[in-house]
């Protein structure tokens, strides 16, 4: 067993309980057919993250989290449904709306939102922020600021996987060598950047296993979808183009995302091809936390509440008798209990020292690499 | 022959491996008079095929390195030997596959990206200075960055404004890389070895205009450390600091100026980050007088920077304002007598050595 996954399930006896254990995603033909603790297990990651975001926004105002905080509520099921199709050490790479990403992926609500508040104990110690969250043991690689830049290093992350399998014969790690797939998640605005036809021409190209998932909510920061990118309705036209596959997924019902996603990510994986997803869905709040929101009506945000993903997966879930409205209640009092226990425990964590400042600059720290700084290597996180 | 140990694929993903092995300062070897004479470009590629021989995780990818043998024919027969898994043809797509590579080492692959011209590496800019130098800090230490970016960088022969970059100034600006210059075959093999083998992104400036530059190149291996710079010529009238390929415009108006009894001192830098300023001070000790010799614009340059670090440091050692010569501050034009007038050439040099010393 290579060390990434004896830390990778160290951490997820934290965060991840139960049916991702083996680290395997689970399989049925039909969402409705896969076992009840992984449908429970969504439910409870996907609330999780709505209530995480809520008390970032509280934090955010009340000046306890700085820069740029792009919150991801509206957009659950895209995450958890997705990361759901996928095994635990397949390779993850996402933009700056990223807290839905890592805590699905595994992350401790803990460091990710000490790292808001810019403290050592955050998963990059305070040196990220919000837009830049990155798990080593749970193979989320970021977390990335600049839009589209993290298209091109989706199909990276394919290449090694691939070239592991087919060059070194085992993993980086020492371990067996597996087929794997990458995930790339980016948003609407990042379909406009060349950066990402570049990747898709590479990933197409060179038969390279990496899904890049459009989280569509409709919006590039500010400008509508009808204003920012051509012939918009028709998207997954662009990558058949590339002769990749192509498909366009209802991203507000997990359980569809999960009937209509795992079979790609199957094959993707199986034929070492690329794959671009065009999932519908939709952000509650602004584009980040100084957004008026001027740009679309209350009425257009309220149509979206009216299909939350969340309350559509309480639903189907109390249909199929999996739920009770007491189970409901307390898994939100047990979620909101964590999220309180992660921000007072993200409030009294300590600061970087000063010194923290010139580490993890150079892996290789030699003598004068600056004319002013001298570099040291930094300590390990405790928490990663 | 000398043999290295072989590097285990198991034992080092991207950041697990922060020293460098201690074969690296043992095996430097001086350049030898009756070792064998190679040009430049076959150093270059003696050194990558030496390290993909040792390490399956090296590769290299790049515009036309493989069916075409390269466009300057650095990586002439490596497809050959190393297959087209290893030795890759991209598209003209530099952002694409500089950002592919750059999160392949992050996986812990050791890619070196070759860019037919630094001057293309503009449209990757993003991925090789937002990322690739930062991956390190911006991870909180846990995503490391081993990547050989390398390619031709300066003014190549007439090839006018836009292919002409010099990206030393523009790139050494940002912390988290390393930059390494060579201005000879030997230094060009030895550097190379070093900075394939070391963790941290590497930017790695050759010169079209070197290429075929021969010289005494042994047959053992050998790595050259990064930060140590090679006193090129010694003497003590004045001190001239340079790197790449000016170093050898610096050795030619040497000559000319030992013939009327001015004996220079020339120190070739070899790597910009690290910058060996302790052997820049020691020489400056011994002649009191210092010129820079730098192949990019003055405003904001590598010469701008030793010249202050002098200043910050030795100040009272000199006897004169120090000196900065660069490549004039205007683009770079196309006709040859003009380009060569742009460039800090031997006469340049020679001139402003002169006007120094005589003061």
């Amino acid at each position: 067993m290579t060390q990434a996954t004896v830390q990778s399930e160290q951490s997820m006896t934290t965060a991840k309980a139960d049916s991702q254990t083996a680290g395997l995603a689970p399989t049925a033909k039909n969402a409705r057919d896969l076992p009840k603790e992984v449908l429970l297990k969504w439910l409870r990651d996907m609330q999780l993250i709505r209530e995480f975001e809520n008390r970032t926004m509280q934090a955010y105002q009340q000046a306890k989290i700085g820069g740029f905080c792009h919150i991801y509520t509206g957009q659950e099921a895209v995450a958890v449904g997705t990361i759901g199709c996928v095994n635990s050490d397949d390779p993850v790479i996402t933009a700056y709306r990223d807290h839905g990403h890592a805590l699905a992926r595994g992350m401790t609500p803990e460091a990710c939102m000490a790292e808001m508040f810019g403290k050592i104990t955050g998963c990059a110690k305070g040196k990220g922020g919000s837009m830049h969250m990155f798990d080593r043991p749970n193979w989320l690689f970021g977390g990335h600021g600049i839009v589209s830049a993290q298209t091109p290093m989706g199909a990276g992350f394919a290449f090694a996987t691939k070239y592991e399998h087919e060059v070194l014969g085992k993993t980086l790690e020492g371990g067996e060598a597996k087929k794997k797939v990458t995930l790339c998640y980016m948003g609407d605005g990042a379909l406009d950047q060349g950066a990402f036809h570049e990747a898709q021409n590479i990933a197409s190209l060179w038969g390279l296993p990496v899904i890049y998932i459009l989280e569509n909510n409709s919006y590039s920061m500010g400008t509508a979808i009808d204003r920012h990118t051509a012939n918009h309705e028709n998207l997954i036209d662009r990558a058949k183009g590339y002769g990749m596959i192509g498909v366009k997924i209802d991203g507000l019902d997990i359980m569809n995302i999960y009937n209509e996603f795992k079979p790609i990510v199957d094959q993707c994986r199986e034929e070492s091809r690329p794959a671009f997803i065009d999932l519908k869905t939709y952000r509650y709040q602004g584009h980040s936390m100084s957004d008026p929101q001027k740009y679309r009506t209350k009425d257009e945000v309220d149509q979206y509440k009216d299909r939350d993903s969340i309350a559509k997966l309480v639903s189907d879930l109390m249909e199929m008798g999996y739920l009770s409205e007491d189970d409901w209640k307390s898994t939100q009092k047990a979620l909101r209990d964590e999220v309180r226990a992660a921000i007072d425990a993200a409030e009294s964590a300590p600061v970087p020292e000063d010194d923290e400042l010139f580490t993890d600059v150079y892996a290789n720290p030699e003598k004068n690499l600056s004319p002013t700084a001298t570099y040291s290597h930094g300590t390990k996180n405790p928490l990663m | 022959m000398t043999t290295l140990p072989m590097i285990e694929t198991d034992i080092h993903p991207a950041v697990d491996n922060p020293e460098l092995p201690d074969f690296v300062a043992e095996h430097e070897l001086p350049s030898r008079e009756g070792d064998r004479v190679v040009q430049f470009r076959e150093a270059l590629r003696e050194a990558m095929s030496e390290e993909m021989r040792r390490d399956k995780r090296v590769f290299l990818l790049g515009e036309e390195v493989a069916e075409y043998n390269g466009a300057y024919k650095v990586s002439q027969g490596m497809l050959d030997e190393f297959g087209p898994e290893r030795i890759i043809d991209t598209p003209i797509s530099e952002n694409g596959f500089a950002g592919m590579s750059i999160s392949a080492a992050m996986m812990g692959l050791r890619p070196i990206v070759e860019f037919m011209s630094w001057s293309f590496s503009f449209v990757a800019a993003d991925p090789i200075l937002n990322n690739a130098p930062k991956m390190l800090y911006m991870s909180g230490g846990q995503f490391g960055c081993p990547i050989v970016f390398r390619g031709n960088d300066g003014a190549g022969g007439q090839l006018a404004s836009t292919h002409s970059w010099c990206v030393e100034a523009l790139y050494a600006n940002v912390p988290g890389l390393k930059m390494a210059i060579p201005s000879n075959p030997y230094d060009a093999k030895g550097l190379l070895k070093t900075a394939i083998l070391d963790p941290d992104p590497v930017f790695f400036l050759e010169s079209e205009r070197m290429l075929g530059d021969k010289a005494h190149v042994p047959e053992e291996e050998y790595y050259i450390p990064f930060g140590r710079a090679r006193v090129a010529r010694e003497g003590d009238a004045i001190t001239l600091v340079s790197f790449g390929r000016p170093v050898n415009f610096c050795l030619e108006a040497a000559e000319k100026l030992a013939e009327e009894g001015i004996d220079v001192e020339v120190l070739d830098m070899r790597t910009i980050r690290p910058l060996d300023i302790d052997s820049i001070i020691a020489s400056v000790k011994k002649t009191n007088q210092i010129l820079v010799v730098d192949q990019s614009w003055p405003f904001a340059s590598i010469a701008s920077e030793v010249v202050t670090q002098i200043c910050e440091r030795c100040f009272d050692w000199l006897d004169a304002p120090p000196q900065r010569l660069n490549t004039e501050d205007v683009p770079t034009p196309y006709a040859k007598g003009l380009e060569y007038n742009y460039l800090p050439n031997p006469d340049r040099i020679y001139d402003a050595v002169k006007s120094m010393v005589n003061a």
